[in-house]
C-alpha cells in the first residue's frame, strides 16, 4: 500500500496537518489498515524534500498543515493513471504454502485447505456482517469492504478448485536434493523435466 | 432455544456393493435466531442433510427433532401436520403453484391448514409485504412476475404463520447476483427475527451471510465453525 499516494491524493482536497491526514485516510478505508501517525509525519517529510508537497506556516494550535504543489500533482494524477503492477503486490503466503505442501513430505493439503477455508469464510463472515450492518456507510469504506469481500470469496473458490485439482492429481514425488552439488547448471534439467511432466 | 437438532443422523441408500453413505453420523444444532450455512462439494450429503432436517426423508439412523419433536415418533398425518406448520422450504426453483396468484400461493400452507381462505390472504398479504414484494404483485401469477420476486414469494409461503424453520435448498439459484443478496438479506432478517435457517448453498459469498458454516465432504460433516463474535471485535481483526 501506497502511504506516499494516499497522501497526496487526501492533500488534493485541500490542506491538512498529518492528524487530519491520518483521520481521513481511516475514514476512507474503515480502519482496515491503520497508519500510524510516525509513518503520517515521515512519509510528508519525505514528500517535502520531494518538493511533492510544502509545508504551509504553523496556525495558531501549532499544526503545521502541508499543501500539494504542482509537481505532486502531476505526480499524483500519473499514478492514477497508471495500472498496479504484479510487483507492487506483496507476494501471496498462501500459494506458496500450498505449492509447498504438495511437495512436502507428510503434509496433508486437504487438511491446510479445509483449514484455510474455514479461517476465510470466517473473514467473509465477518465482512458480510459489517456490510450488513451500514447499509448507508461511506462510499470509500464501502469499496474496500466490498473488495475485501470479493478477494476472499475468490480465495474460497480457488481453494475449492485446489482441493478439487489434489484429489484428482497424483502428488508428485518430491525428490530430494542432490547431496554434494551446488552448481545450480545441474538444476536446469531437474526443472525442465518437472514442467513437462 | 433449540429448533432443531439432529443426533448421530446416518442416511444410506442401497444394499451390499451398491450401499452409498449419503450421511454419516451428523450431529447438527440449530437455535432460534440462527442461520446455518452448509457447504460442501456435490454429492457430499447436502441436500440429504436438509431433506432429513424437513421430514421429507427418514434417517437410516439417529434421530431428527424439530421444536424438541421427534420426527420418527410421527404417523403420517402428524409428520405432514408438522411439516406444514413448523417448517417451511425455500427450493432454487421456487416451487411456485403456478396456477394460483402469488398471494395464493403464500397462504397455502394456512389454508391446507384449515384457515377461512379470507383470514389466510388477509396474512398473506401481510407476509408478502414484510418481503418486499409491492402489494400490485400480489394477485399476479408466478409466470407474470421476475424471479427475484416469485422467490420473495417462496419466502413468505416459508415463513407464514408461526413457523419457525427455514430450509433453503440454494435459494439464490437462477437469480442474478444483486437479487440474490436480497434473498440473502432477507433471509437473515427473519433469522434475526427468531426464526432458525438452514442454507445449503455452494457459494461462499452466500455462507457469508451465515452465524455459523458447515462443511460436508462424502457424508461427513469434516468442519463446523464457531458462532461468530460480536459485531464491535471484528473491526481489530479485518485488516491484519
Amino acid at each position: 500500500m501506497s502511504v506516499k499516494h494516499s497522501l497526496l491524493a487526501l492533500l488534493e482536497r485541500g490542506p491538512a496537518y498529518g492528524y487530519q491526514l491520518r483521520a481521513a485516510f481511516e475514514s476512507a478505508t474503515g480502519n482496515t489498515w491503520p497508519l500510524n501517525i510516525g509513518q503520517v509525519y515521515t512519509t510528508l517529510n519525505r514528500l517535502e524534500r520531494d518538493e511533492l508537497v510544502e509545508a504551509l506556516p504553523e496556525n495558531d494550535s501549532g499544526q503545521r498543515p502541508y499543501r500539494i504543489t504542482d509537481t505532486g500533482r502531476r505526480h499524483l494524477a500519473g499514478w492514477f493513471a497508471s495500472p498496479v503492477q504484479a510487483a507492487d503486490r506483496p507476494r501471496d503466503e498462501l500459494t506458496i504454502k500450498l505449492a509447498l505442501a504438495v511437495t512436502t513430505p507428510g503434509v496433508d493439503v486437504t487438511d491446510v485447505i479445509q483449514r484455510q477455508r474455514g479461517a476465510t469464510l470466517r473473514l467473509l463472515q465477518e465482512y458480510t456482517r459489517l456490510k450488513s450492518a451500514e447499509e448507508h456507510a461511506e462510499l470509500a469504506w464501502r469499496l474496500v469492504l466490498e473488495s475485501m469481500i470479493f478477494r476472499a470469496e475468490a480465495e474460497i473458490r480457488w481453494l475449492d478448485h485446489t482441493e478439487a485439482v489434489v484429489a484428482r492429481a497424483e502428488l508428485p514425488a518430491p525428490f530430494p536434493f542432490a547431496v554434494g552439488e551446488p552448481d545450480p547448471a545441474e538444476a536446469t534439467p531437474e526443472l525442465n523435466r518437472s514442467r513437462t511432466n | 432455544m433449540t429448533v432443531l437438532h439432529l443426533q448421530g443422523v446416518s442416511r444410506t441408500h442401497g444394499t451390499g456393493e451398491n450401499l452409498v453413505h449419503a450421511l454419516v453420523d451428523a450431529d447438527l444444532t440449530i437455535e432460534a435466531g440462527e442461520l446455518v450455512a452448509i457447504m460442501g462439494p456435490s454429492g457430499s450429503g447436502k441436500s440429504t442433510l436438509l431433506n432429513l432436517a424437513g421430514g421429507l426423508d427418514a434417517p437410516t439412523s439417529g434421530e431428527v427433532l424439530v421444536e424438541g419433536t421427534v420426527l420418527a415418533s410421527l404417523n403420517k398425518k402428524r409428520l405432514a401436520a408438522l411439516r406444514r406448520r413448523s417448517v417451511g422450504y425455500v427450493f432454487q426453483d421456487y416451487n411456485l403453484v403456478p396456477s394460483l396468484t402469488a398471494a395464493e400461493n403464500a397462504a397455502l400452507p394456512l389454508e391446507l391448514d384449515g384457515l377461512s381462505a379470507g383470514k389466510a390472504r388477509k396474512l398473506a398479504l401481510a407476509a408478502l409485504e414484510e418481503v418486499g414484494l409491492d402489494v400490485k404483485q400480489a394477485d399476479r401469477f408466478p409466470d407474470e412476475i421476475s424471479g427475484g420476486q416469485a422467490q420473495r414469494v417462496a419466502i413468505a409461503r416459508a415463513l407464514i404463520g408461526e413457523r419457525r424453520l427455514v430450509l433453503a435448498d440454494e435459494p439464490t439459484g437462477a437469480l442474478d447476483s444483486h437479487t440474490g443478496e436480497e434473498v440473502l438479506k432477507l433471509l437473515r432478517r427473519r433469522c434475526d427475527a427468531g426464526a432458525a435457517g438452514l442454507l445449503v448453498t455452494h457459494d461462499a459469498r452466500h455462507a457469508g451471510w451465515a452465524d455459523r458454516v458447515v462443511f460436508l465432504r462424502d457424508g461427513k460433516i469434516v468442519d463446523s465453525s464457531a458462532p461468530l463474535a460480536g459485531a464491535d471485535s471484528l473491526l481489530e481483526g479485518a485488516g491484519s
